[in-house]
């Protein structure tokens, strides 16, 4: 597929989206097309409140656009699939299951047996480095840790595009920089199409390999950058620093 | 540890307070005649003579104890398996709520024991008009946790469900059933408390044989220390079925829900 210039593993063209609301219609996503090519890392950056979880829906198929369509791996999306996996900012653990029950779920789901599940999912949980964690309940886990389980999950799965909604979004600073690190890691082993969703400049300049830059209410598209800088990347690069202070200035602080 | 030794100690002392105030008020002091309100020496040995004894009231206390737990179990275990199902049925599909929704509020306020009466004239005093009594005392606290259970199901955790490709069954046997378990087991706790108790109120009036209708049979007879070793078997028997269902709720709920 990646010889194939012209394919686009992801196929967004013209989506909206409108609640009804009781004095009217509240316009959400307006006119929001996107094309990625396979292993390519999009990160769509803007403020908060602006949709963005909104047009990651749309695109996973968890909600369905007013209008406009969504080809993913050259089929139209009509609902939520295991092509398509999902990393949630509130990371969604399965608290009745430990580590290695949640990283097979959707194995087990799609009826791959014991053994096969198991060492698949083993590679997974070590892939995000948590070998000694397998038996473990949820509870027990930090936050970092939690969302490491997260991306395994969705990883194990192998679907053909992720999506993540902020998935450090919850996380504290520190534990926010260690897991960009870490996925740009996992990323480096196995790397997979990626829409990720962030309104942290550095997480997106750190990760992305293109950042589409999103205008508030409606959500539009209000600039691209394609980011070519060598990885891993390093956050007080001048480059890094100047695309930073670029891009900051892009964005729409009124809400 | 030390905490532990000391709350040990704290409530062995509370308990042995107690038994050191009623065996000085009887016994010693004499401040109510023995006939009237018995020592705890004599309740004990009444307790263990009762083991092998059928006397005052023709039945040992093995004997009772097997009789009311052949009631209650077929009562609670009846408002268990009904009613649990009933509970998930209708917190999941919503047009099942509707329909069985009416009915359920229609029998919900009405108290167990209220409907002993009828159930003497339509079933008699055997086990069954008991039995029916225990169900429908145990069957709503059944429902109506297994109901609260699944609508704590989280949205995105059956987002997750359906990134992975699973359908409605497989969400509420995979996701919804999950998350209900923790309220499950409490509704069976506390179904097991109110069957126990309305089990003693329906052989208070209903019987031949089972802990009420003992120590109902020894007001009569005037055998306050049997009455009291009744009242101690009631209490340890349902202590221990508590302790029983609270291994079940070990087994079942992991990842240390009870939060």
């Amino acid at each position: 597929m990646n010889s194939n210039e012209s394919f686009f593993i992801i196929d967004c063209e013209g989506l909206t989206k409108t609640f009804e609301t009781p004095n009217g219609e509240f316009e959400v996503v307006a006119d929001f097309s996107l094309k990625a090519r396979s292993n390519e890392f999009v990160v769509l950056f803007g403020p908060g409140q602006c949709g963005k979880t909104t047009l990651l829906n749309m695109m996973s198929g968890l909600e369905t656009a007013s209008t406009g369509s969504v080809v993913v791996n050259g089929k139209a999306v009509s609902g939520p699939g295991p092509e398509r996996g999902v990393v949630f900012q509130s990371i969604a653990l399965f608290p009745w299951l430990t580590v290695m029950g949640n990283v097979e779920y959707g194995l087990k789901m799609r009826g791959v047996g014991k053994q096969e599940r198991r060492g698949r999912a083993q590679r997974y949980i070590e892939l995000v480095g948590l070998q000694g964690f397998e038996d473990a309940f949820p509870v027990k886990l930090s936050g970092g840790m939690k969302q490491r389980v997260g991306i395994a999950r969705a990883y194990c799965n192998e679907p053909a595009v992720l999506f993540m909604d902020e998935p450090f979004g919850a996380l504290d600073a520190q534990t926010r920089y260690l897991m960009q690190e870490e996925l740009q890691r996992i990323m480096s082993v196995e790397k997979r199409t990626t829409v990720f969703v962030t309104n942290n400049i550095e997480e997106a300049l750190y990760l992305a390999d293109r950042i589409v830059v999103l205008a508030n209410c409606p959500t539009r598209i209000k600039a691209e950058y394609v980011i070519d800088l060598p990885r891993p990347r390093d956050y007080v690069d001048s480059r890094f620093l100047a695309l930073r202070q670029e891009i900051s200035g892009m964005l729409d602080r009124a809400l | 540890m030390k905490k532990d030794r000391r709350y040990l100690l704290l409530s062995l002392l509370a308990v042995s307070t107690v038994l050191a105030a009623w065996w000085l008020a009887t016994d010693i002091l004499k401040l109510v005649p023995s006939t009237t309100f018995p020592s705890p020496v004599k309740v004990l040995r009444t307790l263990v003579i009762k083991f092998w004894d059928p006397n005052p009231d023709g039945a040992t206390l093995p004997q009772h104890v097997i009789a009311s737990l052949q009631v209650s179990l077929t009562g609670y275990l009846m408002g268990v398996f009904i009613g649990v199902p009933l509970g998930i049925c209708m917190a999941w599909f919503t047009r099942f709520d509707w329909f069985a929704r009416p009915l359920f509020d229609m029998l919900r306020p009405i108290p167990g024991i209220a409907w002993i009466p009828l159930m003497i004239i339509l079933f008699g005093i055997g086990v069954m008009s008991k039995a029916m009594v225990i169900f429908l005392s145990s069957f709503t606290a059944c429902v109506v946790n297994s109901y609260s259970g699944i609508k704590q199901t989280k949205a995105v955790h059956l987002w997750v469900a359906r990134t992975f490709g699973a359908g409605n069954l497989e969400m509420l046997f995979k996701i919804a059933i999950p998350t209900s378990l923790p309220l499950v087991l409490t509704g069976m706790r506390v179904a097991l408390g109110s069957s126990w108790s309305a089990l003693v109120a329906a052989e208070l009036l209903a019987s031949t044989q089972g802990l009420g209708f003992m120590i109902m049979q020894c007001r009569g007879l005037y055998r306050p220390d049997v009455i009291i070793a009744g009242m101690i078997t009631i209490g340890s028997v349902g202590a221990f079925l508590t302790w029983l269902l609270s291994l079940l709720e070990r087994r079942v709920v992991k990842g240390g829900r009870f939060s």
